[in-house]
């Protein structure tokens, strides 16, 4: 029996079923009549699977956003489908939360309140809802911040609360996109901490998108690069650094090599999309 | 105030000072041009004959029910015209079919001056408060719709599908996202609207009316009492004022959000 679990936990493992499957997605945009359309996305595949924390790390305008926009429903692909758990994917939902480039705090809505939207939206009793609301606010640090407004709030503050919002939704998958691009170095490096600090804890499925290599290794188990317009997925690299991680290990001779690699995979699309613009 | 720079703000106490200012060199250009006897009195009544005509009006001819009758005219039209035209507004501005089927209309309607229907009221619905009424109605109605259907539709579409992706439906987007969004601007059109609607009813108790400010103005014009006119004006003015900062309080401490 027991050598029975034992046995199938690993196979089961290696052939779990993706959580996230992107087949052959694809996106373009019309730019006006009898021009050529924009060909933002390439059609793409990737498999990502449960607890998976994805960083998608491209240059400027090689079609990150439009990938995840698609992932959480708020666009539609040109071709192709996206299943989550084996369902498709055919508009946005609480299932897949979603932290934005720019900030998008409820400006009428005081931190607490904000974080209690989506469990609102559902319906949450009020109770419970409070309960929810103040373990997030203590996890991400803004306890004392409950009943400030967005306009009283830092950038990082505001992104802090914007991620507790869609975490304190228990969605099945996180979706962050440059979350952090607006951020101060100092701020930002901390931020990546906070973040990091609470997959390692809950292991939710993310997938992180960043222009920031440091960043993009820093969080990953996965990198997916992507290539200047027309975006494409260049390489998929494995991030095997040890959990839980430090700053520190920004220093470390793995994390270096695999700066080292991803500058190099990263430099050519910079240079093809600078040529381009 | 030379030494200002562009967009710097300024101290409270300058602020009063330099607002109330300008009051006191209007009374004094006035009172020099009245009282030194540049303008002749026929046209022009001077201060204080103005002060004492007004009070002769308000002791001694009921000018207190006037301008109560006034105030509810404009209320009430306005009341009617808000509850009306900001749902017409957050729907046509929230669903495009709706936006579609009113707004070329609502574009039309608004450029049609509420004061030139008022011969037209009158044959309807005679001198009485009915059609006073629907002069404020249609002169702020249509402004209201299309003011508001403006705003909702302008909210930011990233707090639209940061919503959509927190769960909520259509209906939670449009009461819990579009309509707090757009509550301040919405506050802000209707006191902008209600400002006009004070010049309807009056341009309506001009025409044709036994009661209310226009009435006493019109009433006074036939005596040459220039005096009780510009009370009269001066009255509509300061209503203007106190109903516009009471406004703004009110939406200071609604909208704290969005002014601190
Ligand atoms: N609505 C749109 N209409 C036309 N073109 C668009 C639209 N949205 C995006 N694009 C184009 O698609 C390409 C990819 O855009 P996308 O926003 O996905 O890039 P990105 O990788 O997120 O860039 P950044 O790092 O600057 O955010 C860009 O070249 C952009 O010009
Ligand atoms: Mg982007």
């Amino acid at each position: 029996m027991i050598d029975q679990i034992i046995n199938t936990v690993p196979a089961f493992s290696t052939k779990a079923p993706a959580k996230l499957l992107v087949e052959g997605v694809s996106r373009q945009f019309s730019s006006g009549r009898g021009r050529a359309p924009i060909r933002a996305l390439e059609p793409t595949d990737l498999a990502i699977s449960e607890n998976d924390f994805i960083t998608i790390l491209g240059p400027s305008g090689c079609g990150k956003s439009t990938l995840l926009r698609i992932v959480a429903g708020l666009a539609k692909p040109t071709a192709g489908r996206v299943l989550l758990g084996g369902r498709p994917v055919t508009g946005p939902g609480p299932d897949r939360g979603m932290v934005f480039q720019s900030y998008t705090l409820f400006p009428w809505l005081t931190v607490a309140e904000n974080i209690a939207f989506g469990l609102r939206e559902r319906g949450t009793p009020a109770k419970r809802r409070s309960e929810i609301v103040s373990a997030f606010v203590s996890k991400v640090g803004l306890s004392g911040f409950e009943s400030h407004y967005p306009m009283q709030l830092s950038g990082g503050m505001q992104q802090r609360t914007a991620i507790a919002r869609a975490l304190a939704n228990d969605p099945e998958i996180l979706l962050l996109d440059e979350p952090f691009g607006a951020l101060d170095n100092q701020t930002r490096g901390l931020m990546q901490e906070l973040l990091l600090g609470i997959w390692e804890r809950e292991r939710k499925t993310v997938i992180f998108v960043t222009h920031d290599i440091e960043e993009a290794i820093f969080m990953a188990s996965r990198v997916i690069v992507m290539t200047a317009r027309p975006g494409r997925i260049k390489a998929d690299i494995a991030v095997n650094l040890p959990h839980p991680r430090h700053y520190t290990i920004k220093t470390s001779p793995e994390f270096l090599r695999l700066k080292e690699q991803l500058t190099e995979e990263i430099r050519a699309e910079a240079v093809m999309a600078a040529l381009e613009h | 105030m030379l030494m200002s720079r562009p967009l710097e703000p300024i101290a409270l106490a300058w602020r009063v000072a330099l607002g109330f200012s300008f009051f006191v060199l209007f009374v004094a250009t006035w009172s020099i041009a009245t009282l030194g006897g540049f303008v002749s009195k026929t046209f022009l009544a001077d201060p204080i004959t103005m002060v004492q005509d007004g009070w002769t009006l308000l002791t001694r001819f009921g000018f207190v029910a006037d301008i109560a009758i006034t105030i509810s005219r404009v209320l009430g039209g306005f009341l009617i015209a808000s509850i009306i035209a900001v749902p017409i507004g957050i729907l046509m501005g929230a669903y495009k079919p709706v936006e579609a089927f009113f707004e070329p209309f609502v574009s039309f309607a608004r450029y049609l001056p509420a004061s030139a229907f008022i011969p037209l009221l009158i044959l309807w619905a005679g001198i009485g408060e009915t059609q006073k009424l629907l002069v404020i109605f249609i002169g702020s109605v249509f402004q209201i719709i299309l003011m508001v259907a403006v705003s909702v539709g302008s909210t930011r579409r990233d707090l639209v599908e940061a919503a959509y992706t927190l769960g909520a439906r259509d209906r939670g987007v449009v009461q819990r996202v579009l309509i707090p969004a757009s509550a301040p601007d919405i506050a802000e059109i209707l006191r902008l609207v209600l400002g006009w609607a004070w010049t309807y009813v009056i341009v309506a108790e001009l025409i044709g009316s036994s009661s209310g400010i226009g009435h006493m103005i019109i009433d006074s014009q036939a005596l040459l009492a220039t005096g009780q006119m510009i009370f009269g004006i001066i009255v509509i003015g300061l209503i203007g004022l106190v109903s516009d900062f009471l406004f703004k309080m009110v939406n200071k401490k609604f909208f704290r959000w969005r002014l601190t």
